[in-house]
Order: C-alpha cells, then sequence, then structure tokens
C-alpha cells in the first residue's frame, strides 16, 4: 500500500526516469489515434504523443508501455498511477477538470460530436432523427451531449451503449441501431473499418465541442510542465518549420525561436528537468504536429480528415502554442 | 485459593478468569471484532484522506444531481432530467427483472431437465444429457454473445420483420407484441380473480380436511382451474369486454407502439435460463435419486400410481436435498446478470456502476453502493430459501 502511495503521489518525471519507460494509457482500438497496426505496433496521434513524451523524457520513443483502457477505466487507471498519462482522446470537459484529481494538459484535437447513418436510410441531417436508436460507447461525454442536443431539438431516441468501440461498431453493422454517434474523427476512423464503407455517411451537423487532450494526475506541476511543454514545443515545430527531416540543417538556423526550441542556445530543457535536447528529440523521431496529424488522421492517412479546426492559427486554424521562452 | 475453606457445596476450585474457557474465548472474540473494525475504520479513513488529498469529490450529494444521460429500457419513469438517484433505482429495477425473470424460467426448465435425465425413455434421458454436459461446460459470457450476436442481430432489420400473425414482429431491434390497454371495468376482472384464487385456496383445504376425515378425494386441481380461468372469464364477458389492443407500426426507422421486448434482455434471460438451467438440472436428478428406491416400492405396493407417487413420495423428500443448492444456483444467477454489460444491458453495473461511474467519477462511493445492492439481494435470496428449507426440512420427532 505505501509503495502504491509513493507512487502515484508527487514525483512522476522522477520514477519515469528511474524504470526507464513511460506507462500510458491509450484507446483499446481507434483507428488514426491509437490502435496497433498488422504488426502490432500501436501507432496514431494519441500513441505519437506518448512516443514523443518518451523522446523527450527518456531520448527513446520505443520506451513506452502501452495500456489500452475503455472509457469507463481511463480515470481510475490515471488516478491509481497505473499509467503515468492518459492519451485516449479524451474530452477536456470542468468536472473532469475539478473533481476527479485530474489535470488537462491541453489539446492536441479539437474535435465535435456528429453523427454516422446508413445510406440507404437516406437521411440528410441531424434534424430529421427523430425516433431513431442510436449505438454508443459507455462513460463517454457523447451521451451526455446526445441527450442534451435531443432536448433542444425536441426530438426522442433510444440509446444502446456498449463497452468498447468494436461493438459500438458491430451494433452499427448488424443494424441494432440505426445512427453511430462519437466525435467526427471517431466517426471517419470507424468508416473505414466498415466491411463495406460506402454504406455509411457522416452528418453534416457537429453538435459539441470535443476538445481532446493529455492528462495527468493532479498536484505534480513539474511532470504536468513536461507534458504541456513537450505539446507546445510539438506545435511551435510546425509553425517554426522545422521538421523531422530538415531538423538536422535547422541546428544551425540563425532564426533564434529555432535554436532554443532545438536547445542549441538556452537551458529550456533543463528548466523542465530534461536533456536541453529535449524538443529535438521528439521532434526528430516523431516529427512536428502537422506530421503527427497527417501521417495518423490526414492526407498521408486512409481516414483523409482536413485540418480544419487543428490548422495553425495562422493558417485558418486555432492550434495555437505560447512560445518558447 | 487454599487458604480458603472448602465445604461439600461450594466449588472445589475455581480457575482465575483468564483459566476459564468460556472467558477466554469471549476475550478472543471482543479482541478480533475490535481488531477487525480498526483494520476497516484505517481502510475507509485512509481513502477519504488520500481522496481529498488529490482534489478527488467525494461523498454521495452526486445522487441529486441531474444524470443527463438516456437509458434504453426502464420500468419507472426516468428521462435525461432524472437524478443520479433514479439512474440507481433505474439499473436496479432492471437487475431484478432480468434476476427474477431468470429465476423462474431456469427453475421450470432445470427441473423438467432432471427429470427427463431420469427418463426411461433412452432418447430423452440422452438428450438431457448432451444438453446439461454441452450448456454446463461452456463459459457463459460467450453463450450470452452467442444468443446475441450470432443469433438475436442475424435478424432481419425492421423493414424485413418475419410477422407471426398480424400484430407479431420479430426483428434485430426486438420481439413486438400488441400491447393491453385496460379500459374503464377492468377493475372488476381483476377483482374476479382475486376471488377465484382465494376460492381455490379454501377448496384445497376444505378438500385434505375432508380427505383426512372420510378418505374420499376430491378433484381439487381441475375445479380451482375451471375457477381460476372460468370467473375472470365470465365477468370479464359479462362488463363487455373492457381491453383493446395497440399493435406496434412500422415508422421511419423503426416500429413505435405495442409492446416490444428488447433483444439485450432476450439475449441475457434466454442465456441465464439455459445455463443455470442445466446446473439445476444436475442437481434435481441427485435429489431425486437420493430417495431410497424402497420409498418407491413401498408407494407402488400400496397402488399407487406413476403420478402420485413422483408427486406425493419422491419430490417431497427430493426437495430435502434439492433446496441448499438451489440457492446457489439462485445467487449465482443473480450475480451473472451483471454480465449484462457486455451486450449493452441497461442493468445496475451497467448503468450506475458504468455510465453514472463515468460522469461523476465518484468511484469509491458507486462501487460501494453497487456491492452493498448484490449483496443485499443475496442474502434476501438466501433468507428466503434457508426458511422455505426449513419447512421442506425432515421433521424430527
Amino acid at each position: 500500500m505505501i509503495s502504491a502511495r509513493a507512487r502515484a503521489s508527487s514525483d512522476t518525471l522522477a520514477l519515469i526516469k528511474s524504470k526507464g519507460f513511460l506507462s500510458c494509457g491509450v484507446n483499446t482500438g481507434l483507428p488514426g489515434f491509437s490502435a496497433p497496426d498488422t504488426n502490432n505496433n500501436w501507432t496514431g496521434m494519441d500513441v505519437d504523443f506518448c512516443r514523443a513524451l518518451a523522446a523527450a523524457v527518456l531520448g527513446d520513443t520505443t520506451r513506452v508501455k502501452y495500456k489500452p483502457l475503455t472509457a469507463k477505466e481511463r480515470f481510475t487507471a490515471l488516478q491509481s498511477g497505473e499509467i503515468d498519462i492518459l492519451s485516449r482522446n479524451t474530452t477536456w470537459t470542468q468536472i473532469r477538470d475539478t473533481s476527479l484529481g485530474l489535470n488537462f494538459a491541453g489539446v492536441n484535437y479539437y474535435d465535435g460530436q456528429g453523427f454516422m447513418v446508413k445510406k440507404s436510410l437516406r437521411v440528410k441531417s441531424a434534424k430529421e432523427l427523430d425516433g431513431a436508436v442510436f449505438c454508443m460507447q459507455a462513460g463517454t461525454t457523447t451521451e451526455l451531449n446526445l441527450a442534451d442536443y435531443a432536448r433542444l431539438n425536441k426530438f426522442t431516441y433510444k440509446s444502446i451503449t456498449f463497452e468498447t468501440n468494436e461493438q459500438v461498431r458491430e451494433g452499427f453493422e448488424t443494424g441494432r441501431c440505426d445512427v453511430l454517434t462519437t466525435d467526427q474523427s471517431g466517426l471517419y476512423s470507424h468508416i473505414t473499418k466498415l466491411s463495406d464503407p460506402d454504406s455509411a455517411m457522416v452528418l453534416p451537423e457537429m453538435m459539441s465541442k470535443e476538445p481532446l487532450g493529455p492528462v495527468v494526475r493532479q498536484g505534480d506541476d513539474a511532470w504536468f510542465n513536461v507534458v504541456r511543454w513537450t505539446l507546445h514545443a510539438l506545435i511551435n515545430a510546425e509553425e517554426l518549420g522545422v521538421t523531422s527531416e530538415n531538423i538536422e540543417q535547422m541546428k544551425s538556423s540563425s532564426n533564434p525561436a529555432i535554436s532554443r526550441l532545438l536547445g542549441t542556445t538556452g537551458d529550456m530543457g533543463a528548466k523542465l528537468g530534461l536533456d536541453n535536447s529535449w524538443a529535438f528529440h521528439a521532434i526528430k523521431q516523431v516529427g512536428n504536429y502537422g506530421e503527427i496529424f497527417e501521417r495518423n488522421v490526414g492526407r498521408l492517412s486512409p481516414l483523409k480528415i482536413r485540418r480544419g479546426l487543428n490548422a495553425l492559427w495562422n493558417r485558418g486554424g486555432i492550434m495555437f502554442a505560447p512560445p518558447i521562452r | 485459593m487454599s487458604d480458603q475453606p472448602n465445604t461439600p457445596t461450594s466449588n472445589p476450585s475455581r480457575p482465575p478468569p483468564w483459566n476459564n474457557p468460556a472467558v477466554r474465548s469471549i476475550v478472543y472474540q471482543v479482541i478480533a471484532v475490535v481488531l477487525l473494525g480498526y483494520f476497516a475504520w484505517t481502510i475507509l479513513n485512509n481513502t477519504l484522506d488520500n481522496m481529498a488529498r488529490r482534489g478527488i469529490r467525494t461523498g454521495f450529494s452526486f445522487l441529486n444531481n441531474e444524470s443527463g444521460f438516456g437509458i434504453l429500457l426502464s420500468l419507472i419513469e426516468y428521462d435525461e432530467s432524472s437524478t443520479y438517484g433514479r439512474t440507481f433505482l433505474v439499473g436496479l429495477l432492471n437487475t431484478l427483472l432480468v434476476s427474477v425473470l431468470g429465476i423462474f424460467f431456469a427453475t421450470i426448465f432445470g427441473f423438467l431437465l432432471g427429470i427427463a435425465r431420469l427418463s426411461t425413455n433412452w432418447l430423452i434421458a440422452q438428450l438431457a444429457s448432451i444438453y446439461v454436459e454441452m450448456i454446463r461446460n461452456i463459459p457463459l459470457l460467450l453463450q450470452i454473445f452467442f444468443w446475441y450476436t450470432a443469433v438475436l442481430q442475424a435478424l432481419p432489420g425492421p423493414r424485413d420483420s418475419i410477422q407471426l400473425g398480424d400484430s407479431y414482429f420479430l426483428n434485430n431491434r426486438g420481439f413486438y407484441f400488441p400491447k393491453p390497454i385496460f379500459e374503464d371495468g377492468f377493475g372488476a376482472v381483476l377483482f374476479a380473480l382475486l376471488a377465484a384464487i382465494a376460492a381455490a385456496i379454501f377448496i384445497g383445504r376444505w378438500a385434505r380436511r375432508r380427505q383426512d376425515r372420510t378418505g374420499a378425494r376430491f378433484p381439487v386441481f381441475l375445479t380451482s382451474l375451471g375457477l381460476i380461468v372460468g370467473l375472470p372469464l365470465v365477468v370479464f364477458l359479462l362488463v363487455g369486454a373492457p381491453l383493446s389492443f395497440e399493435t406496434a407500426v412500422l415508422e421511419r426507422f423503426s416500429f413505435t407502439g405495442g409492446s416490444r421486448v428488447i433483444p439485450e434482455l432476450m439475449a441475457l434471460l434466454w442465456a441465464l435460463t439455459m445455463y443455470t438451467a442445466a446446473f439445476i438440472a444436475e442437481i434435481v436428478r441427485a435429489g431425486i435419486e437420493s430417495v431410497s428406491h424402497g420409498q418407491i416400492e413401498a408407494a407402488r405396493s400400496l397402488g399407487l400410481r406413476n403420478g402420485p407417487t413422483l408427486r406425493l413420495i419422491v419430490i417431497p423428500q427430493a426437495l430435502r436435498v434439492i433446496i441448499p443448492p438451489l440457492t446457489s444456483q439462485y445467487l449465482n444467477l443473480t450475480k451473472n446478470s451483471s454480465l449484462a454489460t457486455a451486450i449493452g444491458y441497461p442493468d445496475l453495473v451497467a448503468v450506475f456502476m458504468g455510465t453514472s461511474l463515468n460522469q461523476t467519477g465518484q468511484a469509491v462511493e458507486i462501487v460501494a453502493m453497487t456491492m452493498a445492492v448484490y449483496l443485499t439481494i443475496s442474502l434476501s435470496i438466501s433468507f428466503l430459501m434457508n426458511w422455505y428449507n426449513r419447512k421442506v426440512a425432515l421433521v424430527e420427532r
């Protein structure tokens, strides 16, 4: 009991350094965010964030132990110290931030809840869904959003909640429900997994704000800072044009912001309790935010999600990271 | 001690209290209880303390907050604006619903199977054995998935429902049947039914007394059946058949109106019933075989036929052996019903320990409440069955 207490409290950073790996809570299977690939390696945006974090702290992206969690298990796993970070498409809400003893370190994907229907139903808008049956995952903000949306638009609905994403998709495919609802990014990921991806479509309506981001335990500011600034470093790298490919050349860049980011000047890493080349390792081994996005969910992936809100602030989106200085 | 006068009437040597086994045993028990209490108190205190230090909210005030999510099946009125307390009740009732129905069907089916295994008809006995051996050796969760995914989800969609008659529909959304609508005057029918049941009980007692006195038998079963079916039927027709039915109608997405059994309930109930019935069958078989063959021979020599032998001689004696293990099966069934969460049936574990826990984050309170509920249900079943067991137990004189 005592060792569990010591583990769960205060110095997560020192603990990760001493055990030599990072415990990262991820989704059990959401292509594009976290899912095992054909070689059984975890891939996806949320996985890449943990890899970047491992590179920043330990210098090596492979030193991560992934812990697949259902929506129901995720917060308890973090509270109890079973994982060091929860990187599992988790929506930042006030209750979660204030009453669970957790802190959200930032947003790595701006999402919103949407609906997916079978094309054969010939539904064109979410306004026509009165009386429909909805499949969704248990223990998510999805259930609450749908209830709010139904009350606001005065329609009746029935919801069936399943434990895992796979069961939700199966329920939709076999026709147990008419509509599958989750975050829009999740819908695109579900579509790629349907036996006939052309049979379903995503409705245009977005009915909620779902800022997804990494979560850590409350009361460990040093670790919180490491997580938050690793995320900011990835976003700043995209803004400064530093990619995994050109990073070696960029080391000799005359731009002082790039020099500070890559640790050739200043002591930004030391201030976080890390090596000065923390961001260098993360970007070199995983890529900047834009690369991570395009590789996992964007142009270079089967999901083909457009940047939209997740584009940088100076390119029409709202991805904005405070400066590294 | 030695300097006390020893009179023949006083205790010759009373040991000091610490050497008295009765006192010692009480002292040890008190110490054990105190230690246990201290242990529980420390754990509780430690938990609360740690949760407060980490900024995790505690207490039961969340039960009054609005839950804000919908539930697929609810026996009481419930909507998104209901409280978490109400969510708890809905989940509890759904758990009780599937447990009670499961116990009912599993008992009937299990008894039939158990008797079938003892049948002298070779085919029936073999079929029953194969069933028991197969079903009880496959994990329950697999069976639930089988009925839900492979059977019920494979049914056609609402538009191509399997239709039985004009108003019964079976599809992957459930089984739809006409919903009875009770109109004015139906109360008289219910009253007639109650009166008939009371009369049947009375006739049963009277018939037993008469048989004790004169030895003449009276066809109690047929008379009672006639009363319980006939009397309400006559009243029903007399007051002008105050009952109509609402049939389910196909709309844009699915059927509306009528009554419906959702596939999640069907799959869970079906799997629980079949699984538990296999165990009950073995218990019943063991019970019947425990009655010595001499009893049956004695009944035969008195001239009793097969039916009365089973009913009057074998079953009453078998029940003594059957009841205690049957109780464990009932408890198992109730606890197994929490596997509901795997297929989306909204039982207590799914809606309260699942969704509610996640929305409020109050894991300790919610898990404690859920455990308390299962404990209470199990203890109640135990209590009822123990009471029944005492009634059927062999009265030793």
